[in-house]
């Protein structure tokens, strides 16, 4: 059986959860905190990969990162990127497409701390990193546990976007569900069932992780 | 010495409010801030510590600017040194007790004073364990202890104590006068409770709608024709009922229900839930053991 799909699906979401923890956290915060009145319009910015069709943001990004137009010639003449049917467009538009997945929680878990934890640490001298470090997001563990595992898991279950912008390259933007996808339309049940069940037992043993750490069953374990 | 000159607009549930302050407060001193609820006490103490910007106005601190509207002058809260507790504690829940108390001493504070505090304030046995788990006494004796932790001049006390049963508070009003004398700190407290700021503190300004209405020392604020009498309570009134020619007030005093005779004249002017101060004159009180 090839594992090459599997594997880069798992890449794909490895690298995309990266970027997305690294960005959410200080876009969470300062979300939670602001008073700017632009506010309404960047959280349903956040929130629309929620509702679009992944085809149409796959669409879009197909159009502006297309070497055809200014943006997509820009990034390839003076960066030399070339997002279209690579591996780095798939990230850039993965990270988009599960943005509000990651965003969400983190937001939800930032708003619900009270207010005097931040306050109480200020008048204690401690600047706004070693406050957000050491005592909010130790505090938000469970919400940047759902965070992680849920954007990872909705990138590997990705496949409109990828479709659109990544094309179906071996070893390059093959993911495991064009894999699928591309098995069936080649009546190849048997390679099709394979990439299926995979995935099926994956992502089940991952949601089952997070159900299990965030009820606490696996408490008694840790001490 | 604090020297407070605020101004600042406050929303409050009945609209717009006009906070303005002027007050000295000497080092060293333990003072009181008394009045009713969205009178402007907690925004003071927020505006003392920078995390409410009045304004206008300065403030300044044992010679020191810490916020001048005029020149543009507003330290961080980060660097006031300002001990300070809130009403809900605001302990952080992913440390346990001891690393609380660590989190706010500096790194130059010396792990003595950390042992001496959990010594004065008996946090001994509650010192691997997570705030969650502790009661509401204790939670508060650590939330005073993480204040000192940071080796503050000045304390700030955000009503510490109105949660707490009247057993609990007795108790951490003891502690909270060692600490002030042991400490050598400035404080002020918020309070509503009329016997908890006789016992502790030595100045005390009334704030109504934004303004300092009286001030002075406790005695004097409260006993407003200073009863010579010996023997007196600070009570609130539950109940007034007409009995005969007479009235009986029914006061709460601490845990205890008393009733008091009182002349149509004298109860004109006292309510439900007024705080009020019963005395003795003439008749010489008797002790019992119980």
């Amino acid at each position: 059986m090839n594992w090459e799909p599997i594997l880069l699906t798992f890449k794909l979401a490895s690298i995309t959860t990266l970027i997305l923890v690294c960005i959410t956290i200080p876009l969470a915060h300062w979300l939670v905190h602001t008073k700017t009145k632009l506010k309404p319009v960047i959280e349903t910015l956040v929130s629309m990969p929620l509702v679009l069709p992944p085809t149409v943001l796959g669409f879009y990004f197909l159009i502006a990162f297309s070497p055809g137009n200014f943006f997509g010639s820009w990034l390839n003449e003076w960066l030399g990127i070339k997002l279209v049917f690579s591996f780095s467009g798939l990230i850039i538009a993965s990270v988009l497409y599960s943005l509000p997945f990651m965003m969400h929680p983190i937001q939800s878990g930032f708003a619900s701390l009270p207010k005097t934890l931040t306050e109480a640490s200020y008048v204690m001298g401690k600047s706004k990193t070693t406050t957000l470090l050491k005592v909010l997001l130790p505090n938000i563990k469970t919400s940047l546990l759902t965070g992680v595992v849920l954007s990872f898991a909705h990138t590997v279950g990705e496949f409109g976007v990828v479709l659109m912008i990544g094309g179906n390259i071996p070893g390059k933007t093959k993911v495991a569900s064009i894999a699928i996808y591309d098995e069936v339309e080649a009546l190849n049940y048997s390679a099709a069932n394979f990439y299926s069940a995979v995935l099926f037992v994956i992502t089940f043993c991952i949601l089952l992780l997070v159900y299990l750490v965030n009820g606490g069953y696996l408490k008694k374990y840790w001490k | 010495m604090i020297q407070l000159n605020l101004n600042k607009v406050l929303d409050t549930a009945d609209g717009k409010m006009n906070l303005a302050l002027d007050i000295v407060i000497a080092e060293g001193a333990f003072v009181t801030l008394y009045g009713d609820s969205g009178v402007g006490k907690t925004s003071t103490l927020r505006m003392l510590s920078g995390l409410l910007n009045p304004d206008s106005g300065n403030v300044v601190v044992n010679g020191e600017t810490w916020f001048n509207s005029e020149k543009k002058i507003n330290k961080k809260p980060q660097f006031r040194n300002i001990g300070y507790v809130f009403q809900d504690y605001a302990l952080f829940p992913n440390m346990t007790v001891r690393q609380n108390l660590e989190y706010a001493s500096s790194k130059n504070n010396s792990s003595k004073k950390i042992e001496a505090i959990i010594e004065i304030l008996e946090l001994g046995k509650l010192q691997s364990k997570k705030p969650e788990t502790l009661s509401g006494g204790q939670k508060q004796r650590v939330a005073l202890g993480r204040a000192l932790a940071q080796n503050p001049k000045i304390l700030l006390l955000d009503e510490p104590l109105s949660a707490l049963d009247i057993k609990a508070r007795l108790k951490l009003q003891d502690y909270l006068l060692k600490v002030h004398r042991e400490f050598n700190l400035t404080a002020i407290l918020i309070s509503h409770d009329i016997g908890e700021i006789l016992k502790l503190s030595d100045y005390i300004y009334v704030l109504s709608s934004g303004k300092v209405i009286k001030e002075g020392n406790p005695q004097d604020v409260f006993a407003a024709n200073n009863i010579s009498g010996k023997f007196k309570f600070v009570g609130e009134i539950l109940k007034i009922e007409p009995q005969d020619v007479v009235y009986v007030v029914t006061v709460l005093i601490q845990t205890n229900v008393v009733k008091i005779i009182a002349q149509e004249s004298e109860i004109k002017e006292m309510n439900i839930g007024d705080k009020v101060m019963v005395a003795s004159k003439a008749f010489n009180p008797v002790i019992f053991k119980i």
